[in-house]
């Protein structure tokens, strides 16, 4: 029999994997933003307030380019986009929450946090709302504190790591990783490629609106599959 | 050099508007329904935005100066196709780090 309790641990289990490539991403950003020209205060401030890696990757690219204030804020928060998309995918399940852990949840949502739980929600419509949130704050706990020690620790070594271990790799691994795991069937499969293929072909779409525009294409690709496969009877 | 007061507004903005974001339909809507069509695209926001954000950076890195380089791709490939067939983020991610450390130990 499952509990508050259980569920909660299940989520920390299932976090947990995330910490091996979050600490090189979340160092890799520590450094990237010393050697932009941050302290230790603004980078940590980042890390803390935004919550977002690829946001903040994108912020600290455009001011080192010196681009308007307006520029950099809409296309990090375009890059964030997705987050919205991830509070309405997981509004169904954590609608009944009360204000304040919604609240919470809302800042705790991020990549992994909304992969476990969605894939967790769909595989187990029997959870209470309780347990619902125990298990969202349990994939939480391991991955939050660990963006943002190792954003610290990142910012204070500063430009001592050497080019050699390729940390700038660890973001599109970290993506992927969370991707396959996800292909649950030729839909999502369809979505992944259209989405990539788009993506490709739109790099020259200026500020990183591209990808804004890919994950759409990914997304209409998706729900058209799944639309097919019902008509045909073979979605499960 | 960054100027101070456009950096903190940055910050702060994208602070307050990545809440904003992630706050929009949890706090929002609550538990009203969402209609059927949206949902059904929400479905594929991850496998849609995140490969996305990747492709990008696996075929014109920018630790090459853009050019695209073997060790990497071959990693994206063997880290996507190994979560694939475990359902297993953390075999798929050491799978990739081990292909890419090959990789590039292989080319130097």
């Amino acid at each position: 029999m499952q509990t508050t309790k259980s569920v909660y641990w299940q989520g920390v289990r299932n976090g947990a994997p995330f910490i091996l490539m979050m600490i090189p991403f979340s160092m890799l950003f520590g450094v990237t933003a010393t050697e932009t020209g941050l302290n230790l205060t603004e980078t940590m401030a980042m890390s803390v307030l935004i919550v977002a890696g690829a946001a903040q990757f994108t912020a600290l690219q455009l001011l080192s380019e010196n681009a308007p204030t307006v520029i950099v804020m809409i296309t990090a928060l375009t890059v964030n986009l997705r987050m919205a998309m991830y509070s309405a995918a997981l509004t169904p399940h954590l609608g009944e929450a009360s204000v304040a852990h919604r609240a919470v949840a809302a800042y705790l949502t991020v990549d992994q946090t909304y992969a476990c739980s969605v894939t967790a929600y769909e595989a187990n419509p029997g959870w209470t709302i309780s347990m619902r949130l125990a298990y969202f704050f349990g994939v939480a706990t391991p991955v939050l504190p660990i963006w943002f020690s190792f954003t610290f620790v990142g910012a204070y070594l500063g430009a001592s790591i050497p080019d050699t271990w390729a940390l700038d790799f660890a973001i599109p691994i970290t993506f992927l990783a969370m991707v396959g795991p996800a292909l649950r069937s030729l839909a999502h499969i369809a979505a992944a490629l259209v989405a990539i293929i788009a993506s490709l072909f739109l790099v020259f779409v200026p500020f990183s609106l591209g990808v804004v525009l890919a994950g759409f294409s990914g997304m209409i690709a998706g729900a058209q599959v799944e639309l097919m496969m019902r008509r045909k009877g073979v979605w499960t | 050099m960054i100027d101070r007061i456009d950096l903190w507004i940055v910050i702060i903005g994208l602070g307050l508007g990545s809440f904003g974001l992630r706050f929009a339909f949890t706090g929002v809507v609550g538990d009203r329904k969402l209609p059927d069509w949206l949902l059904r695209h929400l479905r594929y926001t991850a496998v849609a935005v995140l490969p996305a954000l990747a492709a990008p950076l696996v075929v014109w890195p920018a630790a090459t100066g853009g050019t695209p380089d073997a060790a990497r791709l071959s990693a994206a490939l063997i880290t996507a196709g190994v979560g694939y067939y475990t359902r297993n983020v953390l075999f798929a991610l050491l799978s990739g780090a081990a292909t890419l450390y090959l990789g590039l130990y292989l080319v130097s």
